[in-house]
């Protein structure tokens, strides 16, 4: 997330607060034999990544493959954590549970607290980015509340909730507001005059401008808020899972620690990983639908 | 004295910042009857467009009056249709649903839901944009985008027509064009119609009365030419008109000899 000052003329052409990179292909090379062409995008896409995952193993196993090595080669890691490879919905007692009930208790709290944020940041940032005063008032104040770490939070929702549960999702929450509000605000402040005008002439009310103007106008960068609040909610629901334990990835983890299960560590990154990933596709793909492809992203 | 239908009565505009005062427009009245069609021409700065956005409602000039149908205008509105330099359409709604925002606004109480859609068509269909009803904008051209801006603001059944540089980021062609549907359009309907141009071409072409402001700061109205030339108007046979000749050049030596464009230092 790129630091971003609020206090910018609402006229001037501001970037997004904060813009999410990815990386474009370039130009596929002219092929010099045909195959035929949905064999060749499969080839094209999916060749090159296992090439480099089959590559990224062989070193690993290659690393650590001697007895005294500090961590598990892959096929140490296979032959550890089967039991957990095999089965994500087992469920045993307590936190002993399948990779996929952690998971999903991870999610759960993500789901609440990243809900909440994006109701509060579009809501908080539309007032910022409609009103001078507000945001003259209320920009100080979150431009130093959001440099404040997630974890930094945890004991004071735990003092504040006296249970774990509500104190991750508050986690989650205060660390997902703040690129949402910016962004919202950000790109209402930079709603074009032109549309202003139009609703002016067309003489919408206090509703209508928002729903036909304000919202469509603003949903590319509200979006990419969107997009940076859910990778911020996955990284910070780990940390705080460590810490105030239950059924949860980031819980799981620790207690794998605690009972030097490295195996099982391995696995559960695999996880985190790819669950990290399908929630940003998952916005992302929200976001082009919503706005019909206008995310510049 | 009976007012015009669209009356401008001492119109002064400045603005203020950081305590210094520059005057924009001085003492800027205009009468134009229903069914004119009226130019205002001037070099660039000149204030035009901010008397555009005056009678439009945009702007509030600083001291005087606008009438329009024997009401004071002080806020925009829909009765008077603004087609805008650069289109201004949505980009999120599709052509069809640029229009009948303007249109379920103007007349959510007048007419039925099947009467207004029948209305947005017979609106693009004028423009002749029935076609692409359903593209967005992003996906027409320019000259088509500034119909459909024309389609909007005519849907609104505007008393004025507030026309800002409406062809002017359009290719010469295009601009001819779109120059002559207006002209029919004008014929067909009759509406009144203020635009603001720096092309002489068409002002001359469109116009039964041209308004040249003299160079700002402090512009005001310079001269009012009236173009006495019938309609329907051609533009090849135009071209010879002594008329037409006449026009243009009294609009050129204004701008060019009496009031010149002084390049600021």
């Amino acid at each position: 997330m790129s630091v971003t000052n609020l206090n910018i003329k609402s006229d001037a052409a501001a970037k997004p607060s904060a813009s999410i990179v990815t990386l474009s292909r370039a130009a596929p090379p002219s092929a010099g034999f045909r195959m035929p062409g949905f064999v060749k995008t499969l080839a094209d896409n999916v060749l090159p990544p296992i090439i480099t995952l089959a590559f990224l193993l062989v070193a690993w196993e290659f690393l650590c493959s001697s007895p005294t090595s500090s961590l598990p080669a892959p096929s140490r890691v296979l032959e550890e954590s089967w039991a957990l490879i095999v089965d994500p919905f087992y469920v045993g007692q307590g936190t002993d549970q399948g990779m996929f009930w952690h998971i999903f208790a991870s999610l759960q709290r993500v789901a609440v607290g990243y809900a909440l944020a994006a109701i509060a940041g579009i809501a908080l940032g539309t007032l910022i980015g409609q009103s001078d005063l507000a945001m003259r008032g209320l920009d100080p104040i979150f431009q130093v509340l959001r440099t404040v770490p997630p974890l930094a939070w945890l004991p004071l929702s735990l003092a504040a909730f006296r249970d774990g549960n509500p104190s991750a999702i508050f986690v989650i929450f205060i660390t997902a507001v703040w690129p949402v509000i910016i962004n919202t605000a950000v790109g209402i402040r930079n709603i074009p005059q032109d549309y202003q005008n139009v609703s002016k002439v067309l003489r919408l009310n206090g509703y209508e401008y928002f729903t036909k103007i304000m919202l469509p106008a603003a949903a590319p960068y509200i979006f990419t808020g969107l997009r940076i609040g859910i990778g911020l909610s996955w990284l910070a629901i780990v940390a705080a899972e460590m810490l105030i334990g239950g059924v949860g990835i980031g819980f799981f983890i620790w207690d794998a620690w605690n009972s030097s299960l490295i195996s099982d560590i391995i696995v559960a990154l695999v996880y985190v990983g790819i669950v990290g990933f399908l929630l940003d596709r998952v916005i992302a793909l929200i976001a082009n639908a919503v706005t019909r492809g206008n995310v510049k992203a | 004295m009976s007012k015009s239908y669209l009356s401008l009565e001492f119109i002064d505009k400045s603005f203020e910042r950081n305590g210094v005062r520059s005057d924009v427009l001085t003492q800027v009245s205009l009468g134009v009857e229903k069914g004119e069609f009226i130019s205002i021409i001037g070099h660039s700065g000149c204030g035009k467009s901010t008397l555009l956005n005056i009678v439009a409602g945009l702007t509030k000039a600083t001291t005087g009056v606008v009438f329009l149908d024997g009401q004071v205008v002080d806020a925009p509105g829909p009765d008077r249709g603004v087609v805008f330099q650069n289109h201004s359409l949505l980009p999120w709604l599709t052509v069809y649903e640029n229009v009948s925002l303007a249109v379920d606004k103007v007349f959510s109480r007048t007419k039925s839901k099947a009467e207004r859609h029948d209305w947005v068509m017979r609106n693009l269909d004028l423009v002749q944009m029935g076609h692409a009803k359903d593209k967005r904008p992003s996906e027409v051209s320019g000259g088509m985008k500034q119909r459909v801006g024309i389609a909007r603001a005519l849907a609104m059944e505007p008393k004025v027509l507030l026309l800002d540089e409406p062809f002017g980021a359009l290719d010469a062609l295009t601009r001819a064009h779109l120059q002559d549907q207006v002209m029919q359009i004008h014929a067909e309907l009759g509406n009144t119609v203020m635009m603001i141009t720096h092309d002489v071409d068409e002002a001359v072409l469109l116009s039964d009365r041209i308004v040249m402001m003299t160079n700002g700061p402090a512009a005001r109205i310079g001269e009012v030419l009236d173009v006495p030339i019938a309609r329907p108007r051609r533009r090849i046979e135009l071209a010879t008109d002594p008329t037409y000749i006449r026009c243009r050049s009294a609009v050129l030596k204004f701008l060019y000899e009496r009031h010149r464009l002084v390049e600021a230092a």
